[in-house]
């Protein structure tokens, strides 16, 4: 059975290519626009891992980070922060609040895609 | 004895004198007569009695009146002349005893105005040697306050307590711009010699700094300056440093203690308010080109892995990259523009030792909120880049909530270094924050007890650049708020913004070192008058009487402090009556009803000449008068002048009872003061000021020395009873 990722960012134009590049890897892909849909996808849809960007409205990425970390029925999700904040302060809060890994925008996708299939192997 | 009861008695004696010896003689007479001798005695003195009671009567008239000329001529005259001389030997030494009177007082006098002559030739001597030798000393001074007036950056000299010694015209200018609406009508008046500067800059944050600067001198720290940025009423960023004034203890070279500093202020809302800029243009720079970037290049790699992609997926790609290419092009030519209007300026952070931060944040908290405090691991040579009073808030304020919503009972805290970035862990065992609590706690703007700042928990974070967080150590039941804070690299050099330089009218008066140990802001009515900050000042009104509707129209006031008058700490304010002046008034005051007219009304400067006079005692010319107007105006106004008033009018009296006139322009003539620019209401408390300066020395030789003396003296006289 293939692997589940979501992907939650706020800007069409990055959703069309990730989804476009995890739909060529043979992943099953749901997308959501901000943090409350994320939550709400992430119960119904269940994915392996999330793509997740940080500023986004309603819910930042840290604050969804930090809810579905301590949920313990998510404890096997992989989180993948992706962001256009690049500050060593930033990236340590990401990790420290629980993702897997921190991508900052520009990213390469063989890039990404290497390192979310090494997450979900 | 009061003279006029000496001069009861000496009238009785008189007619005592002039019916006694009669009446004894009678007496011894009649007791020796027979009784037919004293029928013929009786009957003789029926006929002759009237006339020798008359004869008496106008005889001892006649001795009444010559009495009293005596009295008059001799008694009261030298009295008078006791007060002129007395005035000759301390307030005006060019006053002369005019010779009237009898030619033995008229002799007295001229021999008092000779020795006075003499002794003027004497004085004349030796003030000149002492002016020389003051001449050295006052240039010095000069060349000092002449620096400081030209420097550019705003300086204040302050004692322990607060009070300002010293200013220049910079750090004037500086506040003046500080101050909100109507009290840019005072000229700054907030800024004053004698005047707290806590009115103006945080008491909180001026202890934090001194005590900064306290320890590193107790380390023996080379660096004996603490810079801090301070957040004004109006909104302003005023950046300051902090130098200690030291005073060296007699013999011992080695131990400084601080008697007050010296404080260099900037204001830097603008030099902020560009950085500000500065970094929005960079961060969007930065974090909007990445994210254009990061779809620009997904983009692109996706149609170059996959060349056999469907059409309908290659149009839409290349429309994204069209899209974002478009949007960076626009983002860089903005960017472009507003950078170029955003100068190089830095948000001035302090490097300070974290131990150091970490520490003032413990002793804080210990004290404020009375919760214990432990460390954990410190690493002890890190340094940081923070504005270290705004930090202590921020770590203060995390733990004043912790005890207020989680009763925490100890907090420890943790320091250590990762890479370029440090981290301070507050730490707590057992109560679990959850991280919305946070997030709600950094939109608040801090309060701890009654001290409440401006900024929030996220502007500090932003002004550091810094993170914050909240996480929890399962493994060890425990929870941290985790701040993280860039390291502090090489100190760099600090710039200097130039700035045209002020020149023109700069005759300090601006400086006063005398009052490095005038302390305390209430008034104690036992404190003494040359110890008291007064508010000198005069009214013109429309009319005589405030309760049938007459109205101030200017008023006046000058600060007097240590027996100086500053005139340059003034308000000087016509008002706009809202009503016609009255014809009458209009040769006397000189204000016409053009000159009214756009003027603030009453309830615009009340508040400020009411803020000017806070903590200071009122002086005024007819006092009585002046105070009426003020208080019918309390209730619309919700002012209260209820601070002392000495009258000079009253003072005049106290001082001169035996003067006719208590007039201020005759005052002034007594007193030797040269009356300029009379009735305007600033020219009449000018003069005031200066009479009343004046009469302190000579209330000292009465043994009026203290405010409640003073006040109790003034209302003894007679004039106190006249009512208006």
């Amino acid at each position: 059975m293939s692997k589940k990722i979501l992907i939650v960012d706020d800007e069409p134009n990055i959703v069309l290519s990730l989804e476009f590049m995890m739909k060529k890897e043979g992943f099953e892909i749901a997308v959501a626009g901000d943090g409350d849909a994320a939550l709400a996808k992430v119960a119904s849809f269940s994915p392996d891992l999330v793509l997740l960007d940080v500023m986004m409205p309603n819910k930042s990425g840290y604050e969804v980070c930090q809810i579905l970390r301590a949920d313990p029925l998510h404890a096997g999700l992989k989180i993948v922060m992706l962001t256009a904040k690049g500050r060593e302060t930033e990236v340590a809060k990401g990790t420290a609040l629980g993702a897997d890994a921190y991508v900052t925008k520009p990213f390469s996708t063989k890039d990404l895609v290497a390192q979310v299939k090494l997450l979900l192997a | 004895m009061n003279a006029r009861i000496r001069f009861i008695l000496a009238i009785v004696a008189l007619g005592l004198l002039m019916t006694g010896p009669f009446l004894l003689t009678v007496g011894v007479l009649y007791a020796d007569l027979t009784e037919v001798e004293r029928v013929a005695f009786r009957a003789a003195m029926d006929r002759w009695l009237p006339i020798g009671v008359l004869m008496t009567t106008v005889g001892l008239f006649l001795g009444l009146q010559l009495l009293r000329m005596l009295f008059k001529q001799y008694v009261q005259g030298l009295m008078a002349m006791a007060e002129t001389l007395r005035l000759m030997l301390g307030a005006n030494r060019n006053f002369r005893v005019t010779s009237d009177g009898p030619p033995e007082v008229q002799e007295l006098a001229r021999a008092a105005n000779e020795l006075a002559v003499q002794r003027d030739a004497l004085l004349n001597d030796v003030d000149l040697k002492i002016a020389e030798a003051n001449a050295s000393v006052e240039a010095e001074k000069n060349r000092l306050a002449a620096l400081m007036s030209e420097l550019a950056l705003g300086v204040v000299v302050c004692n322990l307590d607060g009070r300002i010694l010293l200013y220049n015209n910079r750090a004037r200018l500086q506040f003046k711009a500080l101050a909100q609406g109507p009290t840019s009508m005072s000229g700054g008046a907030l800024i004053g010699l004698g005047r707290s500067i806590f009115s103006m800059l945080e008491r909180a944050q001026i202890t934090h700094a001194l005590e900064n600067v306290r320890q590193r001198l107790e380390k023996g720290s080379p660096e004996t300056v603490a810079n801090f940025i301070t957040t004004t009423r109006a909104g302003q960023l005023l950046r300051a440093q902090m130098a200690p004034v030291l005073s060296h203890a007699e013999g011992e070279a080695t131990t400084a203690i601080v008697t007050g500093y010296v404080l260099t202020t900037e204001n830097i809302t603008k030099s902020f308010e560009r950085e500000a800029q500065r970094d929005q243009v960079l961060q969007s720079l930065t974090d909007g080109s990445r994210s254009s970037l990061g779809n620009i290049r997904a983009a692109v790699e996706n149609l170059i892995d996959s060349p056999d992609m469907e059409p309908a997926y290659r149009e839409r790609f290349v429309g994204i990259i069209d899209e974002e290419t478009a949007r960076m092009s626009a983002r860089l030519s903005t960017t472009m523009t507003e950078f170029a209007d955003s100068l190089k300026t830095r948000w001035p952070l302090e490097d300070v030792l974290g131990m150091d931060v970490v520490a003032a944040a413990q002793r804080r908290i210990e004290d404020k909120l009375k919760l214990a405090t432990k460390s954990e691991e410190l690493n002890d040579g890190l340094w940081i880049r923070a504005d270290s009073f705004a930090l202590i808030q921020a770590i203060t304020f995390l733990a004043s909530r912790l005890q207020d919503h989680y009763a925490i009972r100890e907090l420890r805290f943790r320091l250590i270094a990762d890479g370029n970035m440090a981290y301070i862990d507050l730490i707590w065992s057992g109560a679990i924050v959850s991280s919305e609590t946070l997030y709600t706690w950094e939109l608040e703007s801090m309060t701890i007890g009654n001290e409440s700042s401006p900024l929030t928990l996220r502007d500090v974070a932003q002004r550091h650049g810094s993170e914050l967080w909240y996480q929890r150590d399962k493994a060890a039941h425990r929870a941290f708020f985790r701040f993280v804070l860039p390291v502090a690299v090489m100190p760099e050099a600090q710039q200097i913004d130039i700035m045209p330089q002020q020149h023109g009218d700069s005759r300090p008066e601006y400086y006063d070192f005398n009052l490095f140990n005038f302390s305390d802001t209430g008034i104690d009515l036992d404190r003494k008058l040359t110890d008291v900050a007064f508010s000198v000042f005069d009214t013109e009104t429309t009319g005589l009487e405030p309760s049938a509707g007459d109205e101030i129209i200017q008023i006046g006031a000058v600060r007097a402090i240590n027996g100086r008058l500053l005139r340059q700490e003034v308000i000087d304010q016509i008002i706009d009556p809202r009503r016609p002046l009255r014809p009458e008034g209009i040769p006397i005051h000189g204000i016409t009803e053009d000159m009214v007219r756009g003027q603030p009304t009453i309830d615009v400067v009340l508040p400020v000449f009411h803020e000017f006079c806070a903590d200071t005692v009122l002086v005024a010319h007819n006092a009585a008068f002046d105070m009426r107007f003020l208080q019918l105006k309390e209730t619309s106004s919700g002012l209260r002048f209820d601070q002392p008033v000495l009258d000079t009018l009253l003072l005049s009296a106290v001082i001169h009872p035996n003067q006719e006139s208590h007039k201020l322009e005759a005052i002034a003539e007594r007193l030797g003061i040269n009356v300029i620019g009379r009735h305007t209401a600033l020219g009449d408390a000018f003069v005031t000021g200066e009479v009343f300066l004046k009469m302190i020395p000579l209330l000292a030789d009465m043994g009026i020395l203290t405010l409640r003396q003073a006040l109790e003296a003034a209302e003894k006289t007679y004039y106190a009873r006249v009512k208006y």
